[in-house]
């Protein structure tokens, strides 16, 4: 392979992984937003939706890679397993916010951090005991089609998730940009106390934060399913601490930020691992989220934040 | 005058400390009524036990012969009670516009929704040539344009003022309790709370004054100014600065 055909390997490559890391980053994001909180449950919702995916495909006859689809009834099998997922996904995370997050909601100080730290560990035992250790075979009905573009390959199942997720991520900048409730949403991260005094119900809005973060997650979890052909229960935590860094990267709180961050981390693992050595991925990873946090504090597209006193 | 909004033996309390001591208040429908009152003497509060963002430990708040003080404060801006807050609390990286959709956000969005903004226009016609900026760039004075404008997208009854003039250039000051007499001359009805004893006595019908808590002086403006206790601690400082 020549140096460009790498190069172009490790784009697409980056560019997928950094999809699922932005969608990821989204939830980290959307929640800070609003509640200053760091979700670590969030690490296990994105788990817990590739168990997800991966059961409503398989409710659908879809088992291994020995199904394979095209045409319309991909497209539909694809649409159920998606919606399914963010749907389920959601729910979970408004289960999360009600019954463990909402009781400490005037509390001050790191105990709903702390929670959500207790409560990524009971989802990440739920599945280790119910589903066991093992990594579990993804189903996947994609065919085998795949483009060349020199000696890099683009695959169907690439493209699949450029789709899924650029489709989300406009769906939702849509949605925070337009409509109402995305307008409460941002009013409440502003100025809470302002929001509240225009009528705005900060519970309502920070359930439909949790909602829209953990159905993203969930969608991400499905994505993790397509790419790798697996799932296990420790998925969540490599994962969801690179999209955590993503989010930070972008600037917490930030939506398009986190998109941002998730692309960048993203061809940070690929371009890493082809250029320097996949055992290095999370020392660059990790690495950057120190420096960005020692030089640039708000993140690339964050705001410098003013003191607040 | 029918009454709007009255306080009946309120106390407030922040943990071990009691802000508010049996206050009571009327405002009448169409009144401009001032709070005047030093620092930390529960102007604020009294503004919060309003809105519902403190609720208080005994007594009641009643709005238009219904009490609200156990309702929500979305529940409170829907039968008609908006506020204006203190330091404008604008949504800063939101567009004026927003921050006008914003203060209907209770509302049903219908063709009424487009004839308040025209009204908001009229008052500020400023705010019609910032529609699309956002509103943390708006100079102080644009911003409690803004901030009145948001405040009268609610179609409120009532109006709550904390502050109005607070941060403000001295002419823009002017203007400001220019467009508050405006309004009210339009029927609404205005409960402010203010450090300018000077201008608020200058346009309110009523004041009331709060010291540590509790209301110490009432009456009409007129009356008020002659008060020599009230032109010397709250007039007379105000005129040498």
């Amino acid at each position: 392979m020549t140096f460009s055909d790498l190069l172009l390997q490790q784009t697409i490559n980056g560019l997928s992984l950094g999809a699922m890391y932005a969608l990821l980053a989204l939830g980290f994001t959307l929640v800070y937003g609003i509640l200053e909180l760091i979700n670590f449950a969030h690490f296990n919702v994105f788990m817990v939706g590739s168990f997800i995916g991966m059961w409503t495909l398989q409710l659908m006859g879809i088992n291994g890679q020995a199904v394979v689809m095209t045409g319309l009834p991909l497209i539909g099998v694809m649409l159920v397993a998606l919606f399914v997922t963010m749907l389920l996904s959601g729910g979970l995370g408004v289960v999360i916010e009600r019954l463990s997050l909402r009781p400490l909601r005037n509390v001050k100080g790191p105990a709903a951090m702390i929670t959500t730290i207790g409560v990524s560990y009971i989802l990440f035992n739920i599945i280790l005991l119910t589903v066991g250790a093992d990594s579990k075979n993804y189903p996947n009905p994609l065919p085998p089609i795949q483009w060349a573009l020199g000696d890099a390959v683009l695959r169907l199942r690439e493209v699949l998730i450029w789709v899924i997720s650029v489709l989300l991520m406009l769906g939702l900048h849509v949605f925070v940009q337009r409509s109402k409730m995305g307008k409460a949403m941002r009013a409440t991260a502003q100025d809470p106390e302002a929001a509240r005094m225009m009528g705005v119900e900060v519970d309502r809005v920070i359930i439909i934060a949790f909602f829209l973060g953990s159905a993203l997650a969930g969608a991400g979890g499905l994505i993790f399913g397509l790419y790798y052909n697996f799932t296990s229960f420790i998925i969540g935590f490599t994962a969801g601490l690179r999209a955590f860094t993503a989010a930070v990267l972008g600037g917490i709180g930030n939506v398009p930020g986190a998109m941002l961050g998730g692309v960048i981390i993203g061809l940070v693992e690929s371009m890493g691992g082809q250029f320097i050595a996949t055992e290095w991925t999370d020392v660059i990873i990790f690495s950057i989220l120190v420096l960005v946090l020692v030089f640039r504090p708000s993140g690339l597209m964050g705001r410098v934040a003013p003191n607040k006193s | 005058m029918p009454e709007l909004l009255r306080f009946q033996d309120v106390n407030t309390h922040y943990g071990d400390l009691h802000v508010l001591k049996d206050v009571n208040y009327t405002i009448g429908q169409g009144e401009i009524v001032s709070l005047l009152g030093g620092n930390a003497c529960g102007k604020s509060t009294t503004m919060k036990t309003i809105m519902g963002v403190v609720r208080p430990t005994t007594g009641s708040v009643i709005f238009d012969g219904v009490a609200i003080e156990t309702m929500s404060t979305a529940e409170r801006v829907k039968r008609g009670i908006a506020p204006v807050l203190e330091a404008r609390r604008l949504f800063p990286r939101m567009t004026v516009y927003e921050n006008l959709e914003m203060g209907a956000y209770t509302r049903k969005r219908g063709p009424d929704f487009n004839q308040d903004l025209e009204r908001v226009y009229s008052l500020f016609p400023r705010v019609k040539e910032r529609l699309n900026q956002v509103s943390g760039t708006l100079s102080g004075g644009e911003q409690q344009m803004v901030a009145i404008g948001r405040a009268l997208m609610a179609r409120p009854r009532l109006i709550c003022m904390d502050e109005p003039s607070m941060g403000l250039s001295p002419l823009f000051v002017e203007q400001v309790f220019e467009i508050i007499q405006e309004i009210n001359r339009q029927g609404m009805t205005i409960f402010m709370v203010e450090q300018n004893a000077n201008m608020a006595l200058s346009i309110a019908h009523r004041a009331y004054v709060l010291q540590t808590g509790k209301v110490v002086l009432s009456g009409s403006a007129a009356e008020l100014r002659r008060d020599p206790s009230i032109r010397e601690a709250y007039l007379g400082e105000l005129q040498v600065t």
